[in-house]
């Protein structure tokens, strides 16, 4: 059986936040899903809000702390990501943005990716399709068709979650879930100093 | 081991007086600051590149030369000279001049310079930064080891029979360093060329300083240099200094706090933590500062920024009394006492002379008319 490595970036800041609650909803059933392809799953949750100065300051620094580069480790090295941002004036917030800001842009290259959202209205729903998929596209990573949006009226049917919501967490999981199982286990962010073009090459220019 | 100081060459607002001083303030400033280098027993005085306020020394080897003037043991270098944008011609030409003029006491370091709007004042672009690092540097290798170079390129016009005047002072070179903070290919480019590579090692943490030495170590022994422990490595760092660990924070903090490049992020607590940024007493500069040693091996140039931020002259002129009178002394021999014997020493131009069997005169005497320096041909033609 193959552990794969899930990393679930939330970026809600109440506590409890909804985002996260998505994100766990989330998180449990790629779990669930890949069980049922035969994998086993390890779980890493990245709250941004505990990181906000880090990110403040790498921004002003332009390096990772000790504790931020912990976190960009988890999500650079995962088999798969579940990512979910609350709506901010239309859009992703600017604490989720800046955590994909400071990562290296080739880091998440082929990456699969769930994406979801929060917000307290329904009219916001497209905002995964207008805003996080172009930014995700932007990295190269491979973001499952289904993504994940939750208003407020979604939290508030039977057991905690409505059934429509239910079925999309369900069939969001699954895709991350095939494509994370179809996959050799983590590509892990490559090291620059592994295939570094010798300097004949170099002086050839072939950079 | 070689120690000394470097300069950016910014002029920064004091923020604790509110202060900016003028350009002609900061410029007197620095010969002062280089002279009261070689004063308290510092060996090198190195000097930024900028083109853009907020800094003065577009023309290092202008401060330099009349550095070395009112100097006699320092050694002089740059920090770092662009080797992107300016005409490799012209730095061949300008730093053998130096070298002649400082008696040999010269090395410079290359680097490609961060600031994009800078490319384009040049005729170049920022996304050839690497490409133009490569090509100009081996042509600047040709003009100081070649008398005559034929030479075409992707960057400048080509060459014909082209004589870099004057020529390297007893026919050697200054030695070269590159600079590089996260760049694989300039380790690689020092490795390949058996020069030097220098880690800036303030804004970033140890362990980027660590691999990249590491590469362009095992890249030097590759390229045939020497062993590993063998290549010629220096590296920067920052440091204030007071007798007592808690006036020294109180004082640089202001500083910290406003500094152009990493002001108005984190904490001076958490940048000494995560980057090599010492603030303290004597000898806990010391200590951190031998630590280097830990995760780079054994090299051969520690200089320290300390005259950043806008800290006036009088401090940094304390800084420097401090690091003369307590620090460096003891760091030499505590270095000395761990350097294995087979570790080399920077080269000098009186080693580099040795090892090359002793000066000479490299002069090329061409026949050329005098005055208008046509060769005898071309004007036999006419």
């Amino acid at each position: 059986m193959t552990t794969r490595t899930l990393a679930v970036v939330s970026a809600g800041l109440s506590t409890p936040s909804s985002t996260r609650l998505l994100a766990d909803r989330l998180s449990v059933a790629t779990v669930d899903a890949l069980r049922a392809r035969g994998d086993d799953a390890t779980v890493e949750v990245v709250e941004l809000r505990t990181h906000a100065r880090d990110l403040a300051d790498d921004l002003v620094t332009g390096f990772a702390n000790t504790s931020l580069q912990a976190a960009v480790d988890t999500v650079t090295g995962a088999d798969g990501l579940i990512v979910v941002t609350p709506v901010f004036s239309g859009s992703y917030s600017g604490l989720f943005k800046t955590f994909f800001d400071v990562l290296d842009k080739e880091s998440l290259t082929g990456r699969p990716v769930l994406l979801g959202a929060t917000a307290g209205t329904a009219r916001h729903s497209l905002v995964i399709e207008h805003a996080l998929r172009p930014l995700f596209a932007y990295l190269r990573a491979v973001a499952v068709p289904t993504g994940v949006f939750a208003a407020s009226e979604d939290w508030g049917g039977a057991d905690g979650v409505d059934r429509a919501l239910a079925a999309r967490v369900e069939r969001a999981a699954g895709e991350l879930a095939d494509i994370v199982a179809g996959r050799p286990s983590s590509a892990r962010p490559a090291d620059p100093f592994a295939d570094v073009t010798p300097f004949d090459q170099l002086l050839r220019g072939k950079a | 081991m070689q120690f000394g100081i470097f300069s950016v060459s910014d002029i920064t607002t004091d923020p604790t007086t509110g202060r900016t001083p003028s350009e002609a303030e900061r410029i007197q400033a620095v010969v002062t600051i280089a002279e009261k280098a070689e004063e308290v027993g510092l060996d090198v005085f190195a000097l930024g590149e900028h083109h853009n306020p907020p800094f003065f020394s577009s023309s290092p080897t202008t401060t330099l030369a009349y550095v070395a003037a009112r100097t006699r043991t320092l050694q002089l270098s740059t920090a770092t000279t662009l080797i992107t944008t300016n005409d490799p011609v012209k730095i061949a030409e300008d730093y053998a001049m130096l070298q002649h003029l400082a008696g040999g006491r010269v090395d410079l370091m290359m680097g490609r310079g961060n600031t994009g709007p800078v490319y384009p004042w040049f005729g170049k672009d920022i996304r050839d930064g690497i490409p133009l690092a490569v090509e100009n540097y081996a042509l600047l290798r040709r003009l100081w080891d070649s008398d005559v170079v034929n030479w075409s390129g992707q960057y400048r016009t080509p060459l014909q029979g082209f004589t870099s005047t004057p020529r390297p002072l007893d026919g050697v070179a200054p030695f070269v360093w590159h600079g590089s903070i996260r760049s694989p290919q300039i380790a690689e480019q020092a490795a390949y060329y058996g020069d030097g590579f220098f880690h800036n090692h303030i804004f970033w943490p140890p362990q980027h300083t660590q691999r990249m030495v590491e590469f362009y170590r095992q890249r030097y022994e590759h390229h045939g240099h020497g062993s590993a422990d063998q290549a010629i490595v220096g590296l920067g760092g920052q440091v204030f200094m007071r007798r007592n660990s808690q006036d020294a924070v109180r004082e640089f903090r202001p500083y910290f706090d406003n500094a152009p490049v990493y002001g108005h992020g984190p904490s001076l607590e958490d940048f000494s933590r995560e980057t090599p940024l010492t603030v303290g007493s004597p000898q806990q500069v010391i200590e951190r500062t031998l630590g280097f040693r830990e995760y780079v091996g054994d090299y051969q140039r520690q200089l320290f920024l300390i005259d950043h931020a806008g800290l006036p002259l009088k401090t940094v002129l304390e800084q420097l009394d401090i690091l003369g009178e307590e620090v460096v002394p003891v760091l030499r021999r505590e270095f000395a006492a761990l350097k294995p014997a087979h570790v080399p020493e920077v080269p000098t131009h009186a080693s580099r002379v040795a090892a090359r069997g002793g000066a000479r005169d490299a002069t090329v005497h061409a026949p050329a008319d005098d005055v208008t320096g046509q060769a005898r041909e071309e004007v036999e033609v006419r």
